[in-house]
């Protein structure tokens, strides 16, 4: 998916699809809210959009009690949504009741090939994201700030770094702000990997503990967080928890940025309530082109689901929860009727297995084989119970590396033996198929996967 | 306290001597490097465990207390 292929919507608000009538709906756009067409929004015009930043207290020191934004987050229920999806107050509150002066770390290194969304706020919405890292920044207690951005997304880059020095001297800013460009290889983005990067450091994970909320940049707690998840944050302190549960689920409040990609007339970034069925994202975006042979949601280290279980699918976690999938980085992709699973499947794993960091020896090994039996079994030349094969390794794997990369793939593999089983015997049985040939609609970077780069630190002030 | 075993999957090279003291909680995988059982290890084994992590050379096995995961 090449950056011009980018096209961002803001679709009007869905209808809810379980809710009271009677409740007082939110409406969307939030996030999206004012996009402008081309460029980013600058600052005066975001705070025309959104209004001023709320002044929280600045919390100072241990005993000066909790910050009210944090409780109100807690109300609200926010989740992060760089993909792991856990509760945003419990991280700020395990940095905010550490001792030392934390450090906030804005992660928009948006390592996965199929997600934009990051970027996308980064390189048209920069103040919304800045002033939830502003907010979160004073709610943690922290008077530094570390913006990481993927060096491969040069607008979000140049975007963010202008979005920085407009906001100098705003009421509340962050004192020390630096923007780091980060590698663009699929872990850089995990939590220890990108404080590793910051250390000066490759962008690889670390074994923990020390957790990085005790021990992360320069031995001060420090908080990851999403940049959409602190876009989200800009919100809630501006409107308060009760108008960010209008939309969404009881479980699964507010909105969300998914990446909608692969077979459908526009593709792009589009915002939507959780809940929100797939069928509706999908005539937001134009339709469906042809009936999908599958769905790849959360990511590549996320579930696919079969095209003939589509009908009814909602987009959250409680709903994709039945076919063991979750909505991680938002990522939705359509596969086309006519590509091949099983083709898709074995490059995409190949991938995911050549983007291991190298460091752990489950990892190392568990998904170079893993991704050997696929591609085996996607050419004919798999041996027999090479499917069985790959679930026992893919359950070998788990929670066996330093971070959860093994993981990620091993559920995905696994989703695939469930989604495509049909395709799997064909292929083990006759060998690759039709559809085999033709070129791969899955995006596979040609990012390398980067060492021993120190980080470039544009400091602005 | 009750204590857990764990393994650094970074520094672990897969030298096997965990497994062959700790029988009882330890096996290794396909590729040698060490499966471990993160139940809370019972007193009778804490010695044997205390010596498989000491022996271990490149200090890829700890003993750890249980700790409440926060991220």
């Amino acid at each position: 998916m090449s950056e011009e292929t980018l096209l961002i919507d803001s679709p009007a608000a869905w209808e809810s699809e379980a809710g009271d009538p009677f409740q007082p709906h939110g409406t969307l756009p939030r996030l999206l809210a004012g996009i402008p067409a081309q460029g980013a929004m600058g600052l005066d015009e975001h705070l025309a959009v959104h209004g001023d930043v709320p002044a929280y207290p600045r919390r100072r020191g241990r005993r000066a009690g909790e910050s009210p934004l944090i409780e109100q987050i807690a109300q609200a229920g926010l989740r992060g949504h760089g993909g792991a999806g856990f509760p945003t107050a419990t991280k700020l509150r395990a940095v905010a009741d550490s001792r030392k002066r934390a450090i906030l770390v804005v992660n928009a290194s948006e390592g996965e090939p199929a997600s934009l969304k990051d970027r996308t706020l980064m390189q048209t919405l920069p103040h919304l994201v800045l002033d939830g890292a502003q907010l979160a920044a004073q709610a943690v207690g922290a008077d530094e700030l570390i913006v990481c951005v993927c060096e491969s997304a040069e607008a979000s880059v140049e975007h963010t770094a202008l979005a920085l020095a407009e906001r100098r001297g705003l009421p509340g800013d962050t004192t020390h702000t630096h923007l780091s460009a980060v590698p663009g290889h699929y872990v850089a983005g995990q939590e220890s990997a990108l404080v590793n990067h910051c250390n000066g450091g490759p962008a690889i994970p670390t074994f923990t503990p020390p957790m990085v909320f005790q021990q992360g940049v320069r031995r001060r707690p420090t908080l990851v967080a999403n940049a959409e998840t602190l876009a989200h944050v800009a919100l809630i302190a501006r409107h308060g928890p009760e108008w960010f549960r209008q939309l969404g689920t009881p479980s699964q409040p507010g909105s969300a940025l998914v990446t909608l990609s692969g077979a459908v007339a526009n593709p792009g970034v589009y915002e939507i309530e959780h809940g929100a069925s797939l069928h509706s994202l999908i005539d937001a975006a134009g339709g469906a082109l042809g009936d999908p042979r599958a769905l790849l949601v959360g990511g590549y280290g996320g579930s696919w689901i079969a095209g003939h279980l589509l009908r009814g699918v909602a987009l959250s976690d409680e709903h994709l929860a039945p076919h063991a999938a979750s909505l991680g980085a938002g990522v939705v992709l359509l596969l086309s009727a006519d590509a091949c699973p099983v083709a898709e499947t074995a490059r995409v794993t190949r991938w995911l297995a050549d983007q291991s960091a190298g460091q752990c020896g489950p990892c190392v090994h568990g998904l170079d084989s893993i991704a050997a039996s696929v591609q085996e079994i996607a050419g004919g030349l798999a041996q027999a119970n090479a499917t069985q094969r790959i679930a026992r390794l893919a359950a070998l794997v788990r929670r066996r590396g330093a971070c959860g990369h093994p993981d990620g793939v091993a559920r995905m593999v696994t989703s695939a033996l469930d989604a495509f089983a049909p395709e799997l015997a064909d292929h083990a049985r006759h060998g690759p198929c039709e559809d085999c040939a033709r070129p791969a609609q899955l995006p596979l970077p040609g990012r390398g996967h980067t060492s021993g780069t120190s980080p470039e630190l544009v400091s602005l002030r | 306290m009750s204590q857990r075993l764990r393994v650094n999957p970074i520094t672990c090279e897969a030298h096997g001597m965990c497994a062959e003291l700790l029988p009882e909680r330890i096996s290794l995988d396909d590729w040698g490097y060490p499966i471990v059982d993160q139940e809370p290890l019972p007193p009778e084994l804490l010695d044997h465990a205390r010596r498989a992590a000491q022996a271990c050379p490149t200090f890829a096995l700890l003993l750890a207390r249980p700790r409440e995961r926060v991220s």
